[in-house]
């Protein structure tokens, strides 16, 4: 196990080259935007990972809350982190491309506000698991990130009304995508998947290890306190 | 005994404690008061521009004072070892949860009846649309605000820092629920678009988290 991890690493840190290098030079430049729309292959794959990451989360706490097994637990926390980090990527990446295109750094859009209420729930989970005391951390945290993934089609609907009554700068109105830029787009995809997968396995293991530890001091300090 | 007879026993056990101490109902609504003052000093609006933003004014000012209530929620059992008690007693768990969800319900729907005439008489506010369409607004609007206050308040008894962990767990949760009421609030003020379909958004919102609530207290309250 502990051998493939570096293999993988340069195999995923070439991919992500590789893709890097089809989103910069192999894309064709786009008509209007020019070469700002090529944040679009960083921004659409985080975007789409991060998105994964949370539904795994739910998956993982729904299922935590029925057989109470650490191991799904250590999936819920890894998937919810990870997840944080390619969401705070869109976050970054979506402003920057809006200021050149839309002359604006942010609108209150719908799938901008939706993922920064998106990104506000799931950092909340991570304070509560950090600040939480004790072992039922697991059974609390699952509760918070069910209601967390209960609001999600509310926020949906709430901003998309709301957005309704505020002007908005136009989005370029649908129009089909070029191949190529779709082929660049789903590599770079694929390559951000193995990156957040390598991010996800390091993580999950180093929280079952934390898991190990806090079970071994638990007993340590049961036996010393009887005895024999 | 039954559901109904726990609740009510729940409640009137609160509501005596809070009548002999009126602890939680002073600092509220001192609270609610001081940021009322505190917005008039920030704004200084004409009729027209206060009825725009008078929705969002007053659902701020409920959010943060029913945050002042729910954070006293659970401080009390806790201290007193009454979770314990419940644990271990056959009682059904939802009956507590109830009774607490009610009793702050009644506590936030007093203070912001006693808050309302002085955001009117500060702001010069006049509905221009149906004003009783403010009470199911208001009702369903505080239910949504403290039935999840009171299930996190539960949630962050078990951190440390308790009294910051709510509000970090409440406002990103209550986001849409705070969208429907200040934008519903806002729709009857200037009559300007319907408030229907921010009713029935937080209707929809208050059913969800209710039964949320319900089917997840037990599971928190016995977390170990």
């Amino acid at each position: 196990m502990k051998r493939i991890f570096p293999i993988l690493a340069v195999l995923t840190g070439a991919f992500l080259s590789y893709a890097l290098y089809l989103a910069l030079v192999v894309a064709p430049t786009e008509q209007t935007m020019g070469d700002v729309q090529r944040i679009f292959y960083y921004h659409v794959p985080s975007a789409w990972t991060a998105f994964l990451l949370f539904a795994i989360n739910f998956v993982a706490s729904v299922v935590y809350l029925v057989r109470r097994n650490p191991a799904v637990d250590a999936i819920a926390v890894t998937s919810a982190e990870v997840g944080v980090v390619f969401c705070t990527i869109v976050l970054i990446t979506g402003p920057l491309w809006a200021r050149p295109v839309w002359g604006i750094w942010w609108t209150w859009d719908i799938r901008l506000t939706s993922t920064l209420v998106l990104w506000l729930m799931y950092v909340a989970y991570l304070i509560l698991r950090r600040f939480s005391t004790g072992g039922q951390t697991p059974v609390i945290a699952a509760a918070v990130a069910v209601f967390a993934a209960l609001d999600v089609p509310l926020v949906y609907f709430s901003i998309r009304l709301f957005r309704t009554q505020h002007p908005q700068p136009v989005i370029g109105s649908g129009g089909s995508i070029d191949p190529r830029m779709l082929h660049v787009l789903l590599m770079n995809w694929y390559a951000f998947l193995c990156l957040a997968a390598l991010m996800f396995w390091s993580r999950y293991r180093l929280e079952i290890l934390q898991q190990q530890l806090d079970e071994a001091e638990g007993l340590e300090s049961l036996e010393m306190r009887s005895p024999r | 005994m039954s559901v109904l007879r726990l609740t009510t026993a729940t409640l009137a056990k609160d509501f005596r404690l809070e009548w002999r101490s009126k602890d939680a109902l002073n600092s509220m609504l001192f609270f609610a008061l001081l940021v009322v003052v505190i917005f008039s000093f920030s704004f200084d609006p004409n009729a027209e521009e206060s009825r725009r933003i008078a929705g969002g004014l007053v659902w701020v000012a409920f959010l943060f004072s029913s945050v002042v209530a729910l954070n006293q929620t659970w401080a009390r059992e806790v201290r007193n070892q009454v979770l314990d008690a419940y644990r271990i007693s056959p009682a059904p768990s939802n009956a507590l949860f109830l009774a607490k969800v009610i009793g702050n319900f009644l506590f936030v729907a007093l203070i912001e009846l006693l808050t309302t005439p002085l955001f009117i008489a500060f702001y010069k506010l006049r509905a221009v649309g149906p004003a009783w369409q403010l009470f199911p607004v208001a009702a369903l609007g505080t239910w949504a605000l403290v039935v999840n206050g009171t299930f996190f308040a539960a949630v962050s008894i078990r951190t440390r820092s308790r009294e910051i962990m709510l509000p970090l767990l409440l406002f990103p949760i209550s986001i849409p629920a705070i969208i429907a009421m200040v934008s519903a609030t806002t729709a009857i003020l200037t009559a300007e678009y319907s408030a229907r379909f921010w009713i029935v958004l937080l209707l929809t919102y208050d059913v969800i988290f209710t039964v949320a609530c319900l089917l997840l207290f037990e599971t928190v309250l016995n977390a170990e």
